[in-house]
């Protein structure tokens, strides 16, 4: 319902519905087309883009220099030692593929329950999982200390007859994030295949007519190529589900099945895959806000979307506020163990004990406000919230990986994680590599699907012909 | 391949879905069947129109997911048994519920892009040369915002002047021939 004091004549609000609109009136096949194909084709490239593309750029440079000096030098210019031996490379890890999440969710789980309003979101929301891929899987390939030999992990007939050891959750790993890198980069592309054809036949330099007639395959939009290739969607929004819910739910067994307290419990996949989805939205707003008001985008991206995130990011983070809830029970009364009570007692009240409210703040008692709707609908404060969620997420997984390992059985082998530059360096350097790339993609790829939106315009409607004979006719 | 001259076909464009639906039913009604419609996004009931109406893409996709599962716990299993038994904790050499994981991921990897691949197959595409490019109002507004119904040259009650005549019967835009 709309809220008392919103004009009655705003033209965001549905009259019959009273909701915020998914996409603003007035708009027509051509116009959808123009607003979104000109960001692209545009010879005017904004200087606001040369701009966030040269320091992203720059940042990312920072990941490189980062990664040479530790090819040269191994992993020890990292602080990963005894006890702490999983640093900031798995936290890492595990937050950028669980951000990747979100764009698989908006993409395939919002399909399959016919969310209209997901469609002109989830093109780049599919982007950003890509990148967050790439982002994540970088990051145990480095960690392994001899990238080179990193094909290892595969099984192919070697002449050392050696084959991997397939009872290891670290090699389900392989399969399920290679698996998502594939299968996120197909569905990605194949959605685009017919907004590519338009680009094509809308550019005018020789160029892109040649690059996007290739990417498009020479799409035409026949229909029947357009039902095989809504099967096809479909089949894929179908089977990346499943596969989003496995990627995280194998990554916390990278954790659950390890003896370590702190890890070893059951509650790991569930409330692994909702931090993820939790993350993922964070992040999607965190990209969209800027975006929508930088490209004028806002009648495409529309307070209901953003309201709409904001009501996932509050589900999602109940459940992983229930996860850790959770936790604490089990650690502290049910378990009944010596060592499952300390960790949680250290993990709380330890020397490092500041990240773990760091992590309740940010991650339960701040998001709170998002039950408040004027608080939801407005982009500056929830653009914020973005930014404090994914912090906390970050910090989730430092909370999980280094407060279980810094103290463990024995007090005599107790130590500390301390960061050095280079683990900072090459953190942040991802975050530069991350938005590097999201500007090329915005600047040459079109980031709103153009077909998806077309379906949803009031034209779409087939109308009875006896209507059709009476327009025909004047 | 040999080169072809001549007609393809006749192009009606039209300004709305509903035009091009009407005008599809009215030609498959007719005795019209080697046609195609293009529109710049799915319009079901097109397809519905001209007879198209099942696919084989879900049936691609079930034995890519099949062979899926079955290379990848056939391969696990063969290196877990035979080729490189290890003995990790005690466990069994055929510790299935853990190759399940592997397994599953696979189904999905084969049965994705069996899909993916399977569509653009069954399209015909990557197919960078079509006739149709070859008509100036296609190519600005199929992808955009514009409804086209195509009657192909080798349908069998294909008649230049009366098909002609028949499909500007639909009031459309415009109705060009389009040459190979």
């Amino acid at each position: 319902m709309a809220t008392k004091d919103a004009p009655v004549n705003d033209p965001m609000l549905d009259p019959v519905t009273g909701e915020q609109r998914v996409i603003a009136p007035g708009h027509t096949f051509k116009s959808v087309t123009e607003k979104i194909s000109r960001i692209v084709l545009t010879p005017h490239t904004p200087l606001g883009w040369f701009a966030g593309f040269t320091l992203a750029g720059g940042v990312a440079t920072m990941l490189l220099v980062a990664v040479v000096w530790l090819f040269l030098r191994g992993t020890g210019i990292w602080a990963i030692t005894i006890p702490v031996a999983w640093g900031f490379a798995i936290i890492n890890f595990v937050w950028w593929i669980g951000i990747g999440h979100a764009g698989t969710l908006i993409s395939a789980i919002l399909l399959l329950f016919k969310q209209g309003w997901r469609n002109s979101i989830n093109r780049f929301a599919e982007a950003m999982t890509i990148f967050a891929v790439v982002c994540a899987g970088m990051f145990p390939l480095i960690h392994v200390g001899r990238p080179w030999l990193g094909y290892w992990l595969f099984p192919y007939p070697s002449s050392m007859n050696v084959w991997p050891q397939f009872r290891s959750p670290l090699l389900w790993d392989v399969f399920a994030v290679s698996t998502y890198a594939t299968i996120s980069v197909v569905f990605w592309y194949i959605g685009m295949i017919p907004d590519l054809g338009t680009l094509r036949d809308r550019s005018k330099s020789k160029i892109a007519q040649f690059m996007y007639g290739w990417l498009a395959l020479g799409w035409r939009g026949s229909v029947r190529h357009w039902v095989r290739y809504e099967t096809a969607s479909l089949l894929l929004a179908g089977l990346a589900t499943p596969l989003v819910l496995s990627v995280h739910t194998v990554i916390s067994f990278d954790f659950a099945v390890a003896l370590v307290p702190g890890w070893h419990t059951t509650i790991f996949p569930p409330y692994f895959v909702a931090g993820a989805i939790y993350s993922g939205f964070a992040m999607v707003i965190t990209l969209a806000i800027p975006i929508r008001k930088f490209y004028h985008l806002e009648d495409m991206i529309t307070i209901r979307h953003i309201d709409n995130m904001g009501k996932v990011m509050l589900a999602t983070g109940l459940i992983v506020a229930y996860g850790y809830a959770t936790e604490v029970f089990m650690s502290y009364w049910y378990s009944a163990s010596h060592w499952e009570y300390f960790m949680m007692w250290n993990r709380m009240f330890g020397p490092m004990g500041w990240s773990y409210w760091v992590l309740v703040t940010c991650n339960i008692a701040l998001p709170q406000l998002l039950w408040i709707r004027k608080f939801r609908a407005n982009p500056a404060l929830i653009f914020l919230m973005s930014l404090i969620i994914n912090t906390g997420m970050w910090f989730e997984r430092f909370v999980i990986v280094v407060t279980s390992l810094y103290r463990d059985y024995l007090p005599s082998s107790w130590g500390t994680y301390r960061a050095t530059r280079w683990d900072y360096a090459t953190f942040v350097g991802t975050l530069g590599l991350f938005t590097f790339l999201f500007f090329l993609f915005i600047r040459f790829l079109p980031m709103i699907p153009m077909s998806e939106i077309r379906m949803m315009l009031p034209q779409a409607k087939i109308r009875p012909e006896a209507e059709l004979s009476h327009e025909a006719g004047d | 391949m040999p080169e072809r001259e001549g007609t393809y076909g006749l192009l009606a464009e039209f300004d709305t879905p509903s035009q091009l639906v009407r005008a599809a039913e009215n030609a498959y009604a007719a005795g019209y069947r080697r046609m195609d419609c293009y529109t710049p996004y799915p319009v079901e009931e097109a397809a519905e129109a001209i007879g198209f109406h099942k696919n084989e893409v879900s049936l691609v996709c079930l034995i890519g997911g099949m062979l899926g599962v079955t290379a990848m716990f056939s391969l696990e299993t063969w290196i877990s048994v035979w080729s490189y038994p290890l003995n990790i904790a005690g466990r069994p050499y055929f510790s299935w519920p853990a190759f399940v994981v592997p397994a599953y991921e696979w189904t999905i990897l084969f049965a994705g892009l069996s899909a993916a691949f399977g569509m653009l197959a069954l399209n015909g595409l990557p197919q960078v040369y079509h006739p149709l490019f070859n008509a100036p109002n296609f190519r600005n507004g199929a992808t955009s915002d514009k409804f086209f119904l195509c009657v192909e040259a080798n349908d069998p009650k294909f008649e230049p002047a009366e098909t002609r005549s028949f499909l500007e019967g639909f009031a459309p835009v415009s109705v060009v021939e389009v040459e190979y």
